[in-house]
């Protein structure tokens, strides 16, 4: 049965439910609403929560141990042998699917019969002609052990989803009674009700942290793989970084200090450009501007953090790179070799956090109490000299704090730096050379047809791994330097 | 700061005469005050150029996108000449001179003289014989019929008339000759040749990296309309019951906090990171399908959830008190105050958070790029409305990003252009945002 249609029945019951339910709480009370503990629609939606919760909880839960348990049943059934030389069990399961995918559709669309597909002794030669005829795309030639392996996937699938739907209804109808037996005027339904309410906004809640233990058990499990496969002394010292996605094992450099140098460079520019101008902006929103310059002004400097990292890339790939590169590439000052440099991405994502610096610190300087202002003017000082020794040390943390962000930002910023600073995994000093940073050798390490076993892949996990806990200190330490530093004001 | 030191009382005072003049130091300083204020000015002004920058780039070589070059040609073929083509060796080369002989009579009628051979046809119009085969092919009913046919130019004839390919600049190649061009500005003189509101770019799909100028962003609009529906029915609805749990229920305790820290770490993690956990538990774990609307959506979700969580508890927060304990007073359950009052009046500011965070999600490239969500998979749109979220596509900033890394130039166009489109979405999705907060901001 395809899901969508056992969603839409247990959905039906469900709503079957909810009339059953009230009318019969309602005539258990004599017809009359005021004999019964709660509203009549916390009777049916009692019904309905019953039988909805249970039926939808299991099926979730079989729709993700399902293929679990079958690819292991599978992978078990393929000898040895037939994992070829330059592959892995990874790949011919892969195959496996796409055969039984094939399969499937060859039958859905009338090609091939159903007891066909099934026949375990099904001529293999005759089933993969048969099969590219229907117009099924299949690996070049399907081996015995591969459509053994295709079949079985298919039987083992559909008696899954056969019994999955069996019991998926069994719950939703036996929560139905459950729930009718419950149905009558002294049934605290309001409280059941309520208390299943409150479940669910508790779960909604914890998806926060399920998103928090998924990233880290993703990251930790494909790391901890990544460095049985390649030495963690060479991947957090080695100071050359060439992946080679031909050879398996041991032939890729994969040092990740020059990605983690390129990094920190890039932001480094980006931070150069953007905290000045930032800061001075925000002073000038905060103590100089009119109301109205400011009215203008500071949206209009927040529409450049809402702009996607997207166009900041195209921007650098396209506007100042060749820019940059008419200024000090070989027609002028001839340091630069090509468009996209450290400059080139540095100077656009600095761009980019003018207004997270800006915002960010406007508001912290404005909470600012008055009164210090006054006092300092009242002393005869300037304006700017209250700024510059006043007001900008008690906003400090907070300003740092806002740094901080920024940085994290930058390191963090992707789009940009594919796009504007190369590939390059280079340990150099000069701004104006090419050089690529984690996240872009993310992208380029985990796009493509990659093996998920080969250490040139793997990378990728310990890479993001360590932009995680980089990025997660940086916040932590200006949360930190905001709340221990903060000056408190009456 | 005041004149006086600790220094200062061993240096001779010197006597002022008048305070209307000021002392070299009171100079000193107010030039220092009008210097920093000047700084301050210049930052601002510094941002507002960028932001101008940004927008005369993108509009300036975005637009160009949005125009095509066509060939208007009324060509006829009568079914004695289809066969003798049909029946030769070469047969696309057979339509494209029988093409060449009635282009050659047009143009004389109007008194045109340049010539040109089925080289430079091929190197303006592409494969003319092709399509014209296919379309008779398709099409015998319309034999022996004056047929107007639209023919697309090539992108470089595209790129003369936009002014990205000049006389100057041009160098003869395989794609484009100088002399090519005079017959280009020939037949635009014979109003042959004219240039036309581009609508493959916004309703084609993605084209083959030899093929700049049948290249459209259609499918990948479809793409992003499927993951922000995955995006709106799973964040609103889990953000929203993650917000009321923390703001109106929560007892103050450590899983309380550490549902708190969460959301604001996640906050601030890389986006990228959201990617590789979509790759490694979607993908890779649960085996839902590779590049699908539905895997983007999922990891989007994931990604906005901490947006809008945040600004659904600012939501809360602003509904007064009074509202709760009124609601309480007349017998309603802690649980009725908050969905039949509360929720109701913060409902305009959840609104507007969500659509801001739906904006931020619709620009997002970098988690997409990892799951595969590439420009070149949108090579058509889903066949119906469960394809779409299953079926490999692309997403705009995606397919913006495969224009951006292909070799071919005339490919940035298209990038730019995808950008004025997407940018044109957001705007439209923070003018609603915009509007729904004029229309019921509420003071208390």
């Amino acid at each position: 049965m395809p899901l969508l249609w056992l969603f839409l029945i247990v959905l039906a019951i469900a709503a079957v439910g909810f009339v059953l339910g009230r009318a019969r709480a309602l005539a258990s009370a004599g017809g009359d609403v005021r004999n019964l503990h709660s509203l009549p629609s916390y009777y049916g939606n009692n019904v309905a929560i019953k039988t909805v919760v249970p039926a939808i909880l299991v099926m979730l839960i079989w729709l993700i141990v399902q293929p679990m348990i079958v690819n292991s049943t599978i992978s078990g059934m393929i000898p040895e042998s037939s994992v070829a030389e330059n592959s892995s069990l990874g790949l011919v399961m892969s195959e496996v699917r796409r055969t039984a995918d094939g399969l499937d559709n060859a039958v859905a669309n009338g090609d091939m019969t159903e007891a066909f597909a099934r026949d375990a002794r099904a001529d293999f030669t005759d089933v993969t002609q048969r099969l590219k005829d229907a117009g099924q795309i299949v690996t070049s030639d399907v081996t015995q052990p591969i459509l053994r392996a295709a079949q079985s996937y298919r039987i083992m699938n559909a008696t899954g989803n056969l019994i999955m739907s069996g019991i998926v209804l069994a719950l939703a109808l036996a929560g139905l009674l459950w729930g009718l037996r419950d149905s009558h005027a002294a049934f605290r339904a309001r409280n059941t009700v309520e208390a299943a309410v409150r479940a669910l906004l508790i779960g909604a809640a914890s998806i926060a942290i399920l998103t928090t233990i998924g990233i880290i058990l993703s990251l930790v499990f494909n790391t901890v793989e990544f460095f049985r496969l390649y030495p963690a002394t060479d991947f957090f010292f080695g100071t050359s970084w060439a992946p080679s996605f031909s050879g398996r094992g041991g032939s890729s450099d994969l040092g990740v200090l020059p990605l983690l140098w390129g990094t920190f460079y890039i932001s480094i520019v980006a931070l150069v450009v953007a905290v000045p101008i930032g800061l001075f902006a925000a002073v000038y929103l905060s103590e100089y501007a009119t109301p109205r310059v400011r009215a203008v002004a500071k949206p209009m400097l927040e529409v450049l953090a809402g702009i996607p990292t997207i166009v900041y890339g195209l921007f650098a790939l396209l506007t100042v790179g060749p820019l940059l590169l008419g200024i000090f590439g070989d027609d002028g000052l001839g340091w630069m070799q090509a468009g996209t440099a450290v400059m080139t991405a540095g100077l656009v994502m600095g761009i980019m956090l003018i207004p997270f610096v800006s915002s960010l610190s406007d508001d912290i300087i404005n909470a600012v109490p008055q009164a210090m202002r006054d006092g300092s003017y009242g002393l005869g000082a300037t304006q700017s000299e209250t700024i510059k020794q006043v007001i900008l040390p008690a906003a400090l943390p907070g300003i740092v704090g806002a740094i901080l962000l920024a940085a994290s930002r930058a390191i963090g910023e992707t789009m940009i730096v594919v796009l504007g600073a190369g590939a390059a995994a280079k340990l150099s000093l000069n701004p104006f050379e090419a050089m690529t940073t984690v996240t872009a050798k993310i992208v380029s390490q985990l796009t493509g047809d990659a093996d998920f076993s080969s250490p040139e892949a793997l990378v990728a996990f310990a890479l993001g791994m360590t932009l995680f806990v980089l990025t997660l200190g940086l916040n932590v330490l200006a949360l930190y330097i905001v709340r221990k530093y903060r000056e408190q004001y009456e | 700061m005041t004149d006086a030191s600790i220094g200062g009382a061993a240096e001779p005072r010197k006597k002022k005469s008048s305070i209307h003049e000021l002392d070299a130091r009171t100079r000193k300083r107010n030039a220092s005050e009008a210097r920093f204020k000047a700084f301050g000015l210049g930052a601002i002004l510094i941002g507002l150029f960028f932001l101008v920058t940004l927008a005369v780039s993108i509009v300036r070589s975005g637009l160009p996108a949005f125009t095509e070059t066509v060939v208007d040609v009324e060509f006829t073929l009568n079914q004695a000449q289809f066969d003798e083509a049909e029946a030769t060796l070469f047969k696309t080369a057979a339509y494209s001179d029988l093409f060449i002989a009635d282009l050659r009579g047009t143009l004389e009628e109007r008194g045109v003289q340049v010539a040109f051979d089925e080289a430079a046809i091929e190197r303006l119009l592409g494969k003319v014989g092709g399509t014209l085969r296919e379309f008779y092919r398709a099409n015998p009913e319309q034999l022996g019929q004056p047929v107007a046919f639209q023919l697309p130019a090539s992108s470089r004839v595209d790129g003369y008339f936009n002014g990205r390919v000049t006389r100057e600049t041009l160098e003869d190649t395989r794609f484009l000759q100088g002399s090519d061009l005079d017959l280009v500005d020939a037949l635009h003189e014979a109003g042959v040749i004219r240039q036309d509101f581009n609508w493959t770019f916004l309703t084609g799909a993605d084209s083959g990296v030899d093929n700049p100028g049948g290249a459209g962003i259609g499918a990948s609009v479809v793409g992003s309309f499927f993951m922000m529906l995955v995006v709106l029915v799973l964040a609103l609805p889990i953000g929203v019951a993650a917000s009321i749990y923390l703001e109106e229920f929560a007892p103050q305790n450590k899983f309380t906090d550490l549902i708190e820290v969460n959301i604001s770490n996640l906050a601030a993690v890389p986006s990228i990171v959201f990617g590789i956990l979509g790759l490694a538990v979607f993908i890779q774990f649960m085996h839902l399908p590779q590049s699908a609307p539905l895997v983007g959506g999922l990891v989007l979700t994931l990604m906005t959830l901490p947006t809008i969580i945040i600004s659904t508890r600012a939501a809360l927060k602003a509904v007064p008190p009074s509202i709760r304990d009124a609601a309480l007073g007349v017998g309603a359950s802690k649980m009725q105050a908050v969905f039949h009052h509360v929720l109701p009046l913060a409902m305009p500011g959840i609104l507007t958070g969500t659509i801001i965070g739906l904006a931020q999600a619709l620009g997002e490239t970098a988690p997409l790029l990892l799951i595969g969500m590439v420009g070149f998979v949108a090579r058509g749109y889903p066949e119906g409305f469960l394809g779409g979220f299953t079926e490999p596509n692309s997403a705009m900033p995606a397919q913006i990003y495969t224009w951006a890394a292909r070799a071919d130039v005339s490919f940035y166009e298209k990038a730019w252009g995808g950008i004025i489109v997407l940018l044109v979405f957001l705007l439209l999705m923070n003018v609603i945002a915009i509007i729904l907060r004029r229309k019921f901001e509420r003071r208390w």
